[in-house]
């Protein structure tokens, strides 16, 4: 068990040193977020009115975090397919630990550096003038790290499945929009069209949104504790998809 | 001497295709083994199989006493292995990559430090290992994967074409390794290469694959003795119509046409040149040169698969690309 663990540690390490080493592309992927905080955030404070009266940059910028933490957790589940056309995946496929482990190092790493991008983006937030009450910081912390290991999981399902990294990009690019518009990111639920609406109760992001407007903000249009459940469930859903993927995986 | 390796009737199949074909073998502790023949023969994937990485179709092998199909986990953690194609870190520097090995396999923490100095030592990189490793050459890759693979102490190391696409001077620098390593570390190595000169030199044993089956097992030197007498090879025009006429002289046991020669096979060599240039210029072939020779490990290896390996490996290239679009598709 210890050296299941140690595996983990190891390879949840290596992800980081791996991001650290990418420094400028991950700088350069935190421009879009950016803009939308700047750009949107700024020009439709005015068009847009917000449930509780806050102002509209504010409303969004939990949906901008929960952006980039969907972003940068689900992209780096190419990491699988990295591995396997330079050959580094069979040195962790014949080591003696299960691939168990080795999925749940991946995730973590993979989280952890998602979880940095968030927090470098809910500080830009900060600076340009959103005023979070954050009432639970550790609680913030372990929901933006579910919302990682969430998506960096189906990431992983999907490289696992894939040959090439352009097609992992098609794929992402195709799920990541939907997601992100459906997700009450930038329009509040509650006065959305119906058929709007319940196409977004299918969105696992919408409950990483709502959650994280209740952390930040301290309302939101579905209650926390259900938020928190579902996000649970479809965390551990995914993990669990990505273990049977990635076990498939043949060489 | 006891067995480091039993292979009992092991086979992979690929679709109709018997890449691994009911093969026996054994493999003594101590040895420097060698696995020979042309590409697609096989060797990677019963490499694979004994490794655990890929599953047989049928049969099956004990690795250090441990079956692979019953339990893979304690052979994984027995061997060591070089894989024929790069699978390292590119974007960590060596000593992460050791490091992180070291955890996968759990080596003693104590031991780590130590360990990674020797090695490092052992193939020369101990000043590069805060390098990034995308920055190595092909040929301190390689020695690191060779250290990489010898961190946790494997009581096998498998090595596939360790030296594939080195220049001269870095392969011999890395069987001067693996020597070493056999006798210091008393690791037995399991290894499969194009350079028939130097799996003679290096190899205590050696077995020859074709088509998933071996064709030929023995000492570098057994094996040369098997084919006896000496080669006379004779580069000419028209070495096609050379090999017919040589094929029906008696006392020529075996004449097989390579690139533009046309090696025979006979007793006595010195004796017979002259019957052969007088047989050549009856029937018009010019004859450039003659060369006479003991038989070699080429020699060996054309007998019994009917091509050179440099044949082979002209192909090689292609061979690869091939298989990888298969594998592409395959998925
Ligand atoms: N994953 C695979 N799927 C289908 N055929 C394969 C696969 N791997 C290898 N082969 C085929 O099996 C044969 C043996 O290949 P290999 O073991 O790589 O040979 P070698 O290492 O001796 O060059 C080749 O014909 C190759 O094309
Ligand atoms: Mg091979």
């Amino acid at each position: 068990m210890n050296k299941e663990l140690e595996s983990v540690y190891a390879l949840w390490k290596r992800e980081l040193i791996r991001f650290y080493r990418s420094k400028s592309r991950v700088i350069g992927s935190l421009g879009m977020p950016f803009f939308f905080l700047t750009i949107l955030g700024t020009g439709m404070n005015s068009i847009f009115t917000v449930p509780n009266g806050g102002n509209y940059l504010e409303f969004i910028a939990p949906g901008i975090i929960g952006m980039v933490l969907m972003f940068g957790s689900m992209f780096s589940g190419i990491i699988v397919i990295v591995d396997r056309q330079f050959g580094f995946l069979k040195e962790t496929l014949v080591a003696p630990v299960s691939r168990t482990s080795i999925v749940l190092g991946k995730a973590l790493g993979g989280a952890t550096t998602a979880l940095v991008q968030g927090i470098i983006i809910m500080v830009i937030a900060s600076f340009l003038g959103v005023n979070f009450q954050i009432a639970n910081i550790a609680l913030l912390l372990l929901f933006m790290l579910m919302i990682s290991v969430m998506f960096v999981s189906l990431g992983i399902a999907i490289a696992s499945k894939m040959e090439d990294m352009h097609g992992f990009q098609i794929i992402m690019n195709f799920l990541i929009m939907p997601l992100f518009f459906l997700s009450g990111a930038l329009f509040p639920l509650s006065t959305a069209p119906e058929l709007l609406r319940t196409a977004s109760m299918l969105d696992p992001l919408t409950y990483g949104v709502q959650g994280l407007r209740f952390i930040l903000l301290g309302y939101s249009d579905i209650p926390f504790a259900l938020c928190f459940a579902v996000i649970t469930g479809f965390t551990i859903a995914f993990i669990a998809i990505a273990v049977y993927a990635f076990n498939r995986i043949e060489e | 001497m006891t067995n480091a390796i039993e292979v009992k009737k092991l086979s992979k199949h690929y679709k109709e295709l018997k890449a691994v074909d009911e093969i026996d073998l054994l493999v003594e502790e101590g040895a420097i083994f060698g696995l020979l023949g042309p590409n697609g023969a096989g060797k990677t994937t019963l490499i694979s199989m004994l490794v655990t990485m890929r599953r047989p179709s049928f049969g099956t092998a004990t690795v250090n006493g441990f079956d692979i199909r019953e339990n893979p986990g304690k052979v994984r953690e027995s061997i060591g292995i070089v894989f024929q194609d790069q699978s390292l870190d590119d974007e960590l520097t060596a000593l992460e990559n050791l490091e992180m090995h070291a955890s996968l396999y759990n080596v003693p923490k104590k031991e780590r430090k130590k360990r990674i100095r020797e090695l490092t030592e052992l193939v020369g990189l101990e000043k590069n290992l805060k390098t990034i490793v995308k920055t190595f050459s092909g040929g301190m890759k390689r020695r690191l994967e060779i250290a990489r693979g010898l961190l946790h102490h494997p009581k096998v190391l498998f090595l596939d074409e360790p030296t594939l696409g080195l220049d001269p001077q870095t392969r011999a620098g890395i069987w001067q390794y693996i020597k070493k390593l056999n006798k210091e570390k008393e690791v037995t190595i399991v290894l499969t290469t194009h350079y028939m000169d130097e799996a003679d030199s290096v190899c205590s044993k050696i077995a020859i694959i074709d088509q998933g089956k071996i064709i030929a097992l023995g000492s570098p030197k057994s094996l040369k003795n098997k084919l006896g007498g000496d080669v006379v090879s004779i580069e000419c025009e028209k070495a096609d119509l050379c090999q017919q006429e040589l094929e029906k002289i008696p006392w020529v046991k075996k004449a097989i046409k390579h690139d533009d020669s046309v090696d025979a096979r006979v007793e006595k060599g010195e004796k017979k040149i002259p019957k052969i240039l007088a047989m050549a210029s009856k029937k018009g072939i010019k004859v450039n040169s003659v060369n006479l020779r003991k038989p070699s490990l080429d020699d060996v290896f054309i007998h019994y698969t009917g091509k050179t390996i440099r044949e082979q490996e002209a192909n090689s290239l292609d061979a690869m690309r091939v298989r990888r679009k298969i594998w592409r598709h395959r998925r």
